[in-house]
């Protein structure tokens, strides 16, 4: 975890949330909201209903009784229905309580209970307090004639909430169950939803990722058009990198040309002068002066082919390498430089093959090859063996040079990796740090150590056999 | 007993005449009382209608299983006992027959909810709100005197009862008994509910007026008068009563009709006042097991399960419910009397 | 060694002609391709040394039209260093390629290496008293012993019998000696000079110290 946020934050690439965790949760949130909202609509529409059911059977009951009132011999006489008050028991067990009054005489039932206003015709309800609990009550008002005259008659009817409630609380629990089915079916739903459209960008990033990282060719790949977008700028991106690339090669060796021209000036003209010359501390400028040229040449050269390895390394060749001949090529080639110094290029040789890129590796030795002579005393030898063993091609470059002290290799790779110089080896960091790419390109890799026999390097350059 | 029964009457009907509003009397009249120790501190405080020797195999059987609640029971009619507990008196149980009355008692608040494994096992239609739970369902019989009937073919409807009434004045003219429907809540219950069911009930009514038929408070009455031969008739006494008379007097049968019975059911509820309510519980259970034939012993009282039978007739037992309230109403009452005693009492 | 040098810069050219020069190789110059076509035509070279970047074409593409007509050895000379082109430079028939500023010594041992793989060094012959000299075989003969000479003892002796009977300081042959990004000190120029009177003994041919200003040999 620490690792990959390590080097995810070393790329810039911080990531935030996953598009997918981040999609389903949005949906899930959604969906979360509407089954919280459906599920209210579904109780509140159930208690209306249910109240409005109570409301209704309440209202039937009371004009029932109501209908009975008459008028006998100027009093007000009434039954109450039998099947009024059955009805009221009908969908639930709860409480009932009724009165029957004619202004503020109660005729009958109990005398407690006060009503909703009421007005004659139209039913009133009311949910209203009455002994320690609430209750729905409706009122009717039928106005009778009783001795010639008009007296108004107040039916209340009033039962208490607990059937209402419980409807509406089985509704709502059902409501809430199907919620939660709902929700549940959606998240799942959405989170493959969500997978499957996220899909060809994976595929997409799959693709890209897997390709070479200087594999500069356009994206091909068919999607959906939202991502075409992101290809098409991909393309662009890659186009351009493409064009920068090419750009930068042609750079370096024009700037190379330019730098190496006036330097090789510089230097055959040093030299003439150093030959007309007399006075000794003029001389010796003028050899300061080569060997600042040869330097700069030498990093001109190393920085070239740094850029070079780096280029090939991102889209590295696949072809058999036969090692002996490479050796034995490079060998050649420094074979004039060493004889300068009459150091022998001796090279021991048996059969090694890998897969890779002759001219990375070719590079890796020449700039191994090149540090030995340059770093070895007059005639000694070089030795160079290439061999095989292990599932691993080996070449070891081992010289009879200073060495590399007592240092660890890996402290010695961090110092030229660096760029710091070795005493008495200046330059050799940026060849070997070459050469340590081009065979990490290869999934080999550079090893430093003491050359046993002569007490000099010894550099071995490690590939894995083919 | 004539001067008890004619108070007791007295006061039952005062006490009838308040369904609603707050009893005020702390008083109420009792007609048996018993007490049965119990081993520990608690003395469960029980008011009921059914009479002592009915239910005291139960309360015996109770105390076998409970020995450390001791019972005081209390046996009042169904209006004296609707007073006590209306008036606030203290009493943990309160068994009635008068379903009605229960029923307001429970709708008016003097009930408190009680749930258990056993009150839920019971049938719906045997409880209401958790707070009212029937223990018996006991039907409203026909007894006769055989002898009385002799040489007469023995009507199978109420329609052919009133027929071989009518055609019969001598035989029967004062030998017809029923209950006063305004002295017995029972008695209003049964003839209410009767009356709602079939017209015949007011034709009948005709007849026995007629007849000068005897008016009484109590079943066991009527039965006795059966029994002895003063009655050859006796309209809708209490099954339950009736059917444990059948062995001791020879000649004393139920009549069995073919059109409808009335089936009454007994109710239990737990007073708000009640203060051993956990031992009011244990009885209830106790109770509601035997009324579902889960008890221990052959329960004292017909159980529930004759519910299965009078599903085969016509009607089932009187339904717990708000309607029981509609016969209690003040004006219902007034002009349902009024009618009966038009008819009852022609003279 | 007679040299065609093409190469388009002017004053480049200048130097490396002067610079051939003081070591006794006669050198022509062409700037461009078809310059180079005209001396080619007129005398034989005993090598070619050939800029890449000229101005009427790649001297590369140039070698691959020519190499079957021109048996001169090529040498390439490149500012740049990318492999690749060292490649083509050598597949399309370069002996060899040398990267722009090179060392003269180092031009001078690819030159004897290439002529040498070629078979196209002259036999020479210096006689040194009673022994020979035969610098591009790298052999001093005295008398029926063959010695073979190492590469610094040959260029060393080389001056010598180049300029016989002149002083030479320790400094001018070091100059002539060794590249300049060896630090080699003065006292190599005695091991050297010690070795060869080592071998040249009895051949009546000495190496002189001339105190304070250096050698000089004396037949």
């Amino acid at each position: 975890m620490t690792r990959q946020g390590a080097s995810d934050a070393a790329r810039g690439v911080r990531p935030s949330w996953p598009i997918a965790r981040k999609l389903t949760l949005f949906l899930a949130a959604i969906v979360a909201l509407l089954a919280l909202v459906s599920w209210g609509m579904v109780t509140s529409f159930a208690r209306e209903a249910a109240g409005r059911t109570q409301d209704n059977i309440l209202a039937a009951s009371a004009t029932s009784i109501a209908e009975t009132l008459r008028s006998e011999g100027g009093q007000v006489r009434l039954e109450l229905p039998y099947a009024a008050f059955s009805m009221l028991g009908a969908i639930s067990e709860d409480r009932v309580f009724y009165r029957v009054a004619a202004g503020d005489d109660v005729l009958t039932g109990y005398a407690d209970l006060e009503g909703p206003d009421v007005t004659p015709g139209e039913p009133s309800f009311g949910t209203l307090p009455y002994r320690d609990m609430n209750v729905r009550a409706v009122s009717v008002m039928r106005v009778i004639l009783a001795d010639g005259e008009a007296v108004p008659i107040t039916v209340t009817l009033a039962q208490t909430r607990g059937g209402v409630r419980g409807i509406a609380a089985g509704l709502s629990r059902q409501a809430a169950y199907l919620s939660v089915a709902v929700f549940l079916l959606a998240v799942g739903m959405s989170a493959f939803a969500v997978r499957s459209s996220l899909r060809p960008l994976n595929t997409m990033a799959q693709h890209v990722s897997t390709r070479g990282p200087s594999d500069l060719r356009p994206l091909r790949r068919r999607g959906p058009p939202e991502l075409m977008p992101l290809v098409r700028a991909l393309n662009r991106l890659m186009d351009r990198l493409g064009g920068s690339i090419k750009r930068s090669e042609d750079f370096i060796a024009e700037a190379a040309h330019r730098v190496r021209t006036p330097l090789a000036i510089v230097r055959t003209q040093a030299e003439i002068a150093l030959h007309s010359v007399e006075e000794e501390a003029q001389k010796q400028t003028l050899r300061r002066v080569i060997r600042a040229v040869d330097d700069s040449s030498r990093s001109a050269s190393q920085l070239l082919d740094h850029a070079m390895v780096s280029f090939r390394a991102d889209d590295l060749a696949r072809e058999r390498v036969d090692l002996p001949a490479l050796a034995e090529g490079v060998a050649d080639a420094l074979r004039p430089t060493a004889e300068m110094k009459d150091i022998d290029i001796a090279l021991a040789i048996s059969p090694a093959e890998v897969e890779g890129d002759a001219i990375l590796i070719q590079n890796a030795l020449r700039n191994v090859l090149d540090n030995a002579i340059k770093y070895s005393p007059a005639e000694t030898i070089v030795r160079v063996s290439v061999g095989n063993g292990g599932g691993e091609a080996r070449i070891a470059v081992s010289d009879e040079g200073p060495g590399f002290g007592e240092e660890p290799a890996a402290h010695l790779m961090e110092r030229f990796k660096r760029g710091d110089k070795v005493e008495g080896v200046v330059g050799s960091g940026l060849g070997l740090t070459i050469a340590e790419e081009a065979l990490s390109a290869h999934g080999g890799r550079l090893e430093l150590g003491r050359n046993v026999e002569g007490g000099g390097a010894c550099v071995s350059l490690i590939l894995p056999a083919a | 007993m004539r001067v008890l029964d004619l108070a007791r009457r007295v006061i039952a009907a005062a006490a009838l005449m308040t369904i609603s509003g707050l009893a005020c009397a702390q008083e109420f009249e009792i007609e048996d009382r018993r007490t049965y120790p119990g081993t520990g501190s608690a003395t469960l405080r029980v008011i009921s209608t059914a009479d002592l020797d009915v239910i005291e195999p139960f309360l015996l059987r109770f105390q076998a299983a409970n020995p450390e609640v001791g019972v005081d029971y209390v046996v009042a009619s169904s209006s004296e006992l609707n007073r006590a507990i209306r008036g606030g008196a203290e009493f943990d149980l309160a068994l009635s027959s008068a379903m009605d009355l229960q029923f307001t008692l429970a709708n008016d608040g003097f009930a408190q909810s009680y749930r258990s494994g056993v009150t839920d096992a019971l049938p719906d239609w045997a409880r209401w709100r958790d707070q009212l739970f029937a223990f018996t369902a006991e039907p409203a019989v026909i007894v006769i005197n055989e002898a009385r009937f002799s040489g007469l073919p023995l009507p199978r409807t109420r329609a052919e009862l009133v027929t071989m009434l009518r055609d019969n004045p001598d035989r029967f003219a004062g030998s017809v008994g029923t209950y006063d429907l305004r002295v017995s809540g029972l008695g209003y219950l049964f003839a209410t509910q009767e009356a709602r069911s079939s017209d015949a009930y007011w034709r009948l009514t005709e007849v026995m007026g007629r007849l000068n038929a005897r008016l009484y408070c109590c079943s066991s009455q009527m039965i006795d008068d059966v029994a002895s031969g003063d009655l050859a008739l006796a309209y809708n006494v209490l099954g339950s009563y009736a059917e444990q008379r059948l062995d001791e007097d020879a000649g004393l049968a139920i009549l069995p009709l073919e059109d409808f019975a009335n089936v009454m059911l007994r109710t239990a509820l737990i007073p708000v006042t009640a203060i051993e309510v956990d031992a009011a519980a244990t009885m209830l259970d106790a109770l509601l097991r035997e009324g579902m034939g889960q008890g221990t012993a052959e329960p004292v009282l017909p159980p529930l399960q004759t519910r299965g039978e009078a599903d085969q007739l016509p009607f089932g037992p009187i339904r717990l419910g708000p309607a029981l309230m509609v016969y209690l109403d003040r004006l219902n009452r007034e002009s349902f009397l009024e009618a009966w005693n038009a008819a009852m009492v022609q003279q | 060694m007679r040299f065609l040098l093409v190469e388009d810069n002017a004053e480049l050219a200048d130097s490396v002609v002067q610079r051939l020069g003081l070591d006794g190789h006669a050198v022509d110059h062409a700037a461009t391709l078809s310059d180079a076509e005209a001396h080619l035509e007129v005398a034989d070279y005993d090598l070619i040394l050939l800029d890449v970047m000229l101005p009427d074409g790649d001297g590369r593409d140039f070698l691959a039209r020519s190499r079957d007509r021109i048996n001169t050895p090529v040498i390439v000379l490149t500012a740049r260093s990318q492999i690749s082109d060292r490649v083509g430079a050598l597949d399309q028939g370069a002996d060899d390629y040398i990267t722009k500023p090179f060392d003269f010594s180092e031009l001078e041992a690819r030159c004897r290496a290439v002529l040498r793989r070629r078979g196209g060094l002259a036999r020479n012959e210096i006689t040194l008293g009673a022994a020979v000299f035969e610098p591009n075989a790298g052999t001093l003969r005295h008398g029926d012993a063959v010695m073979d000479l190492r590469n610094r003892e040959i260029r060393l002796l080389e001056v010598f019998a180049r300029n016989p009977g002149q002083i030479l300081s320790k400094s001018q042959l070091l100059d002539r000696l060794f590249s300049q990004d060896a630090d080699v000190t003065e006292n190599a120029i005695e091991v050297y000079v010690g070795r060869l009177r080592k071998k040249l003994d009895g051949a009546g041919v000495r190496i002189e110290t001339v105190r304070g200003l250096g050698y000089r040999m004396s037949l």
